[in-house]
């Protein structure tokens, strides 16, 4: 039963990934590939990790596994803060609305 | 699994080739550093999980992001690198041959190796050793000179850093990227859990002073890079640095002659005493190394000169 949680959990998990890694490839600029980076990885390592600990053998490993989703998340939103911040002080402007879509006929 | 390790071998492969061939030095540091994290995944696969914790901290954490900032500073000019393209077939022969002849001479060595290995040896001398896991065993009492000689060889590397510049302070993060001293606060006690964890660890499982060194000097150079550490730029303490860095090497030595004078034998550590001598060595080394991992990221020699 909680193999069947477990694996569910995990591949349930894939599909953020898959859809983060298209918008790291398929976007535009810095500023929207972080978003799909940070947001879509977040949640998909979030559902696998849930589906790790649900498999555990202890509560211990669970609890570490959990942590480690955790500590992920601290690390990669103040990553993509500084490489976001860093790009808005040196580099491009964030695209607008208003500008033309360069990847439209693509 | 097999699967898994084809893909972890193909990945090696590419980011090596990468890292060689695609033209540009930033691409080069990426795909090294892409490469170190590789490596790692295929020590866990080997059931080496220190080795992985290490590779993973070292070769591609601190080796990577030192040599990013190598790049950084170099002009734009020298940036990409010149292709070694045109007249130059003789020495890719040569190149050639030399990667064979060693890449032969490495596999008539693995060859040449006792096939069951050492393990039954060394479980033998294991109660005498003074550590329950064989690989401590081994990296800090049988085969000692060699961790000896690898801390001798980082302090070189401190040397020659040293020699190069002064040292370059860090900019001040606090007001532009608030975000990352302060992570770099909240996370160090969680750092400096980990590195006695795997201090007291090492003596009977996976663990010991290089991979606790790498993570408490991780933490610290995060800590130095955001300017939390000024100790280590002022001149005053310049003294104070150049000891703490050679106490680890230096009680090293002292323990390796304290065995000559003990039992006769250069690094025979009584057996009696054995588990405290590499407890200590344990302790003093990885707060050397974690402090030298950290000096690297001075850029330079700080303080005066005295």
């Amino acid at each position: 039963m909680r193999e069947l949680l477990g694996a569910g959990f995990i591949i349930l998990g894939i599909p953020f990934f898959i859809a983060s890694t298209l918008g790291l490839l398929r976007f535009p600029d810095v500023y929207a590939r972080l978003h799909a980076l940070t947001k879509a990885d977040n949640v998909g390592l979030g559902l696998i990790c849930l589906g790790l600990a649900v498999q555990a053998n202890s509560i211990a490993v669970a609890l570490k596994i959990v942590l480690i989703w955790g500590l992920i998340l601290l690390a990669s939103s103040t990553g993509a803060t500084l490489i976001a911040s860093s790009a808005l002080r040196h580099g491009s402007a964030p695209r607008r609305r208003s500008d033309k879509d360069t990847h439209a006929d693509r | 699994m097999l699967i898994v390790d084809l893909l972890l071998a193909l990945a090696a492969l590419v980011t090596a080739g990468q890292c060689l061939l695609l033209p540009g030095l930033f691409r080069a540091v990426a795909n090294l550093m892409a490469f170190g994290l590789v490596m790692a995944l295929i020590w866990v696969r080997l059931e080496a999980p220190d080795v992985a914790l290490a590779e993973a901290a070292i070769g591609a954490g601190i080796t990577g992001a030192l040599l990013l900032t190598a790049a950084g500073q170099l002009p734009a000019s020298q940036r990409t690198l010149q292709s070694m393209a045109s007249g130059a077939t003789r020495w890719k022969i040569f190149i050639f041959v030399m990667v064979v002849l060693i890449t032969g001479s490495l596999w008539m060595t693995v060859l040449a190796l006792p096939k069951p290995g050492l393990v039954a040896e060394v479980a033998v001398v294991l109660p005498d050793s003074g550590a329950e896991h064989a690989v401590t065993a081994i990296l800090l009492n049988l085969r000692g000179i060699d961790t000896l000689l690898e801390v001798a060889v980082m302090l070189c590397a401190v040397a020659a850093i040293w020699s190069l510049q002064k040292a370059i302070p860090p900019p001040a993060l606090g007001d532009a990227y608030p975000g990352l001293p302060t992570l770099a606060r909240w996370l160090h006690p969680l750092f400096l859990l980990t590195f006695s964890y795997f201090l007291w660890q090492g003596t009977h499982a996976p663990g010991g002073a290089f991979p606790a060194a790498a993570v408490l000097g991780a933490g610290g150079v995060l800590l130095l890079l955001t300017g939390s550490i000024v100790w280590m730029h002022q001149g005053a303490y310049n003294l104070l640095l150049r000891w703490l860095l050679a106490a680890g090497l230096l009680f090293f030595l002292a323990t390796a002659l304290s065995g000559l004078l003990m039992t006769g034998t250069l690094y025979g550590l009584p057996p009696r005493f054995a588990s405290t001598f590499i407890i200590a060595i344990e302790v003093a080394t990885a707060l050397s190394i974690a402090l030298m991992l950290m000096t690297f990221y001075l850029f330079g020699r700080p303080g005066r000169r005295l």
